[in-house]
């Protein structure tokens, strides 16, 4: 473990003090408001949201991951009768929707960053902490509404977490579960809205002295274009689900033939949000990768700015690729929907070299967050690299809806978790001031890893052997049951990485205290202390570049940009 | 690369390091061009002449994919192994952030690449969507949760049904179609959406309500190919099988008198008549055959 680094009083400049009641007044601004239970339900802090945020939504993977347990037992057989096609149908639907609905967006965008974003741009909170609030508690109403499906009669929602119109409405599913469903995606959608409004405007306005908008982390750049793409992808996915409510009792024909409507129309307002979800959901995890690889590298970003150009160029692409979900539908233009999305392969081959240049040459430390890190990377790669054939609509022809579809998204999001495990491991120690402990953590990096590709693998095979997506049995094949075999073990691994996660967060529970800084990282959140005081900052140190805490730290390791080749002083040297 | 001010020990050994790497490069090529001269990277090669064009298109993006792939991922583990602190170094390494040719070698190499991915896919995809004029037509209705082959009488441009046949999930249905000949297929569904999947053809459409979707076979050998629905369609989505019996055109005219002697259009399935009239009504209601099961 690295030590804590003490502020040293190098002339890395002079701080700010922008909180007068200095380190003493640490407490000062607790005894003003309520305790306890009544403190948490009434709090505005965006760090006291952030972390429920966090939890809950750790919480719906756990769930989710249960689901998904289940799923993999029904499939390591075939003709396996362990659940009723009913319930296959609900169990598949549920995971789908906790993971993308209630895990992987909520856990980046209203979790982490919401703790973080404030944190790295020097804000002392939210730009609105009421609306930040209300995001939380729609957000948990939400999740508690869809997870209400499995108690209600005719079980939870059970069309696939696309919910393809016809199948969706009240002819075909005409249980309360798709109702509840579709409310609970209308209580999240806006939570989400509010927090994307919250992120545009705390980066725009709530910018500490000196922050300009090419020093911010490269986790709040994505956070941003993230906000933006909220804007203008979720609010189609609400208009879409307030059409398919209508259709489904208010006896408007919106997605039915009889009557005039267009089934088809379901598919483009469900992509149109669908797509940039997919980039709403990576791009934070993206942003955890790219700070916590440059913290254990020692290394600024490489090709900063080159960085925040992909991280925008993929969010334009994004908005003009949807129907790529739909090249099968035999009603979409192929070749424009094709070269768009392949075109999204250019800037996310510029990250992934970025995350390299930023290693190369480094003095790289296999933390448990690093090796999250690298595993995300290399996983990633994997599911980017069959994204390319899914791009092309031949090739999507004989893939699309098979196993093949379904292991190239669980590459991508099962590195998108080791993204967030980085995530926590790097930063729980800012928000908690307390670390983890880093065996159990290497342990649960392995599993998972091992997990995940023991799980994909099998699946890309079982998808060019022919295997659906979505079917609760498959006939008597020794060859599938064998590969389905090895990818419920996979899964099995992963469940174990996860209880692992969970003993490692009870048994490190105040065990190990960290200071400002364990990681001797770059960027401004660590200038404060772990945990932050209330609002964030007692002072700040001048930010004269997008890692102004190593400026401070290290006053004589500015970076260097190509070309510039004089020798940097020997770390210590008195300057 | 500038050279690093302090090169850490271990660094002499690269040299004997990267010339067993190029040993292995070199036996892994050699091994792709000449143990199998066309390594199939999992797919199926195909029974029709499109679905054999994919393959093509498969085999190009599978060699693209695992060459770009196996390079970035050498480059991510020697960056993370080879630059890693060792014990209680506490020097800092230099501080590069920036190295512009790098950075656009890096965007610009990527672009060609895709604009080579896209030229093929465009001619592969031209060849895989063009309708040329057809030999035989083969109307196909998805439902809940079956399939049903319709066969014209005698010319195919009437829409005049000639029979049907149909199966759901406890007796699988089976479409027969010629070899060697554009078999043109008229899909689609008369309730939810469905996907008509053919393994060994490569293949796949929706089944949309509402939507016809237009596509030609074209079959170069014989046998009987598994399918199956692959979008999910309510409950027994699982158990949505079909066959595909690729026969002899002799054999398949053979086949399609029989049939027609044995069904006469009079006789031919009621329901089919009305699902082709709730079709050209733009009502589709679902067949009586799927309703009981709902």
């Amino acid at each position: 473990m690295t030590e804590l680094i003490e502020r040293p009083a190098a002339d890395g400049g002079d701080v700010v003090v922008v909180d007068d009641h200095g380190g003493a007044g640490h407490d000062a601004h607790e005894h003003h408001g309520p305790s306890g239970l009544l403190k948490w339900l009434t709090t505005t802090d965006h760090k006291v949201i952030g972390l429920s945020y966090t939890v809950t939504s750790v919480l719906m993977l756990v769930i989710g991951g249960f689901l998904a347990e289940l799923i993999r037992i029904q499939l390591a057989t075939p003709n396996s009768t362990f659940v009723s096609l009913a319930e296959y149908n609900q169990l598949f639907t549920m995971h789908g929707s906790l993971m993308i609905y209630l895990f992987a967006g909520p856990f980046a965008f209203g979790g982490l960053a919401n703790i973080i974003v404030p944190l790295q741009i020097g804000a002392p909170d939210m730009a609105f902490p009421r609306l930040n609030a209300l995001s939380y508690w729609l957000y948990l109403s939400g999740s508690l509404i869809m997870l209400l499906g499995f108690v209600v009669a005719g079980g939870a929602a059970d069309f696939g977490w696309v919910g393809y119109a016809p199948l969706s409405n009240a002819l075909y599913s005409p249980g309360a579960g798709a109702d509840l469903w579709i409310a609970a995606l209308l209580l999240t959608g806006f939570s989400a809205i509010f927090t994307g409004v919250n992120l545009c405007a705390t980066v725009f306005y709530l910018r500490a002295p000196g922050m300009t908008m090419f020093r911010m982390p490269i986790f709040t750049w994505n956070l941003l274009v993230v906000g933006i793409l909220i804007l203008l992808a979720f609010p189609v996915l609400t208009a879409g689900l307030v059409m398919l409510y209508c259709d489904r009792h208010f006896g408007t024909h919106i997605y039915t033939v009889h009557g005039g409507g267009v089934p088809v129309l379901w598919q483009h307002i469900f992509w149109f949000w669908g797509h940039p979800e997919v980039y709403i959901l990576a791009l934070p995890f993206f942003g955890m990768v790219t700070e916590v690889i440059a913290a254990f590298s020692k290394k600024p970003v490489f090709g900063y700015k080159g960085m925040i150009f992909a991280t925008i160029t993929i969010a334009a692409l994004s908005l003009g690729v949807w129907a790529h979900h739909m090249f099968t539908t035999g009603v979409v233009l192929l070749p424009f929907f094709s070269i768009m999305s392949l075109l999204i392969a250019v800037p996310t081959g510029i990250k992934i070299f970025n995350w390299i240049g930023t290693m190369w040459g480094g003095k790289v430390r296999l933390e448990t967050a690093m090796l999250f890190a690298i595993g995300f990377v290399i996983t990633f790669l994997i599911g980017g690299l069959t994204g390319i054939y899914l791009a092309s609509p031949p090739l999507d022809f004989f893939t699309h809806d098979t196993y093949f579809v379904v292991a190239h998204f669980h590459s991508v999001v099962l590195a998108l978790v080791m993204g967030g495990m980085a995530g926590l491991y790097y930063w729980g120690p800012k928000v908690t001031g307390y670390r983890l402990n880093e065996p159990l953590g290497k342990i649960q990096f392995w599993l998972w890893f091992i997990g995940a590709q023991m799980m994909v693998v099998p699946q890309y095979i079982l998808g060019l052997l022919g295997m659906p997506r979505r079917i609760a049995v498959y006939p008597n094949d020794p060859q599938w049951a064998t590969l389905n075999q090895w990818a419920t073990a996979g899964a099995i691994l992963m469940g174990v990485s996860t209880l692992v996660f969970v003993v490692n967060f009870l048994y490190s529970w105040k065990r190990y205290p960290v200071g400002n800084n364990p990681w001797d990282a770059q960027t401004l959140e660590w200038f404060t202390t772990s945990p932050p005081p209330h609002h964030n900052y007692y002072s700040l140190p001048p930010i004269r570049s997008e890692r102004p805490t190593w400026d401070y730290n290290h006053p004589d390791q500015r970076s260097l940009a190509h070309g510039h080749h004089e020798e940097p002083a020997p770390a210590g040297a008195p300057a | 690369m500038h050279s690093t001010p302090s090169r850490p020990p271990g660094a002499g050994r690269t040299t004997a390091r990267r010339g067993r790497l190029g040993a292995l490069a070199l036996i892994g090529a050699a091994m792709l061009l000449s143990g199998c001269t066309e390594p199939s990277f999992g797919a199926y090669k195909s029974v029709t002449s499109q679905g054999r064009s994919t393959f093509h298109l498969w085999q190009g993006f599978s060699i693209g994919a695992i060459v770009i792939g196996a390079f970035t991922l050498l480059l991510i583990l020697w960056a993370a192994l080879r630059f890693r602190a060792r014990g209680n170094d506490e020097t800092l390494p230099r501080q590069t952030q920036y190295h512009l040719p790098l950075e656009v070698t890096y965007t610009v190499i990527p672009i060609l690449i895709v604009f080579a991915l896209f030229a093929a896919t465009v001619v592969v995809e031209n060849k895989v969507t063009a309708n040329p004029p057809p030999a035989t037509v083969i109307r196909v209705y998805a439902f809940q949760w079956g399939w049903q082959f319709t066969y014209p009488s005698t010319n195919f441009a009437t829409p005049t049904v000639g029979f049907s046949i149909r199966g759901q999930e406890t007796n699988t249905p089976e479409m027969v179609m010629p070899q060697g000949e554009n078999v043109r297929i008229i899909l689609q569904s008369v309730d939810v959406v469905h996907g008509f999947y053919v393994r060994q053809f490569n293949f796949s459409r929706y089944a949309l309500p509402g939507v016809q979707n237009i596509f030609t076979f074209n079959a170069q050998s014989t046998g009987t190919f598994f399918g199956q629905c692959t979008q999910l369609c309510g409950l027994y989505h699982s158990l949505m099988f079909f066959k595909v019996r690729v026969v002899t055109p002799a054999a398949y005219q053979q086949w399609l008198a029989a049939e027609l002697a044995a069904a006469p259009i009079t006789s031919s399935i009621a329901a089919s008549a009305s699902v082709r009239q709730q079709l050209d009504s733009g009502v589709p209601v679902k067949p009586a055959i799927g309703a009981g099961v709902n």
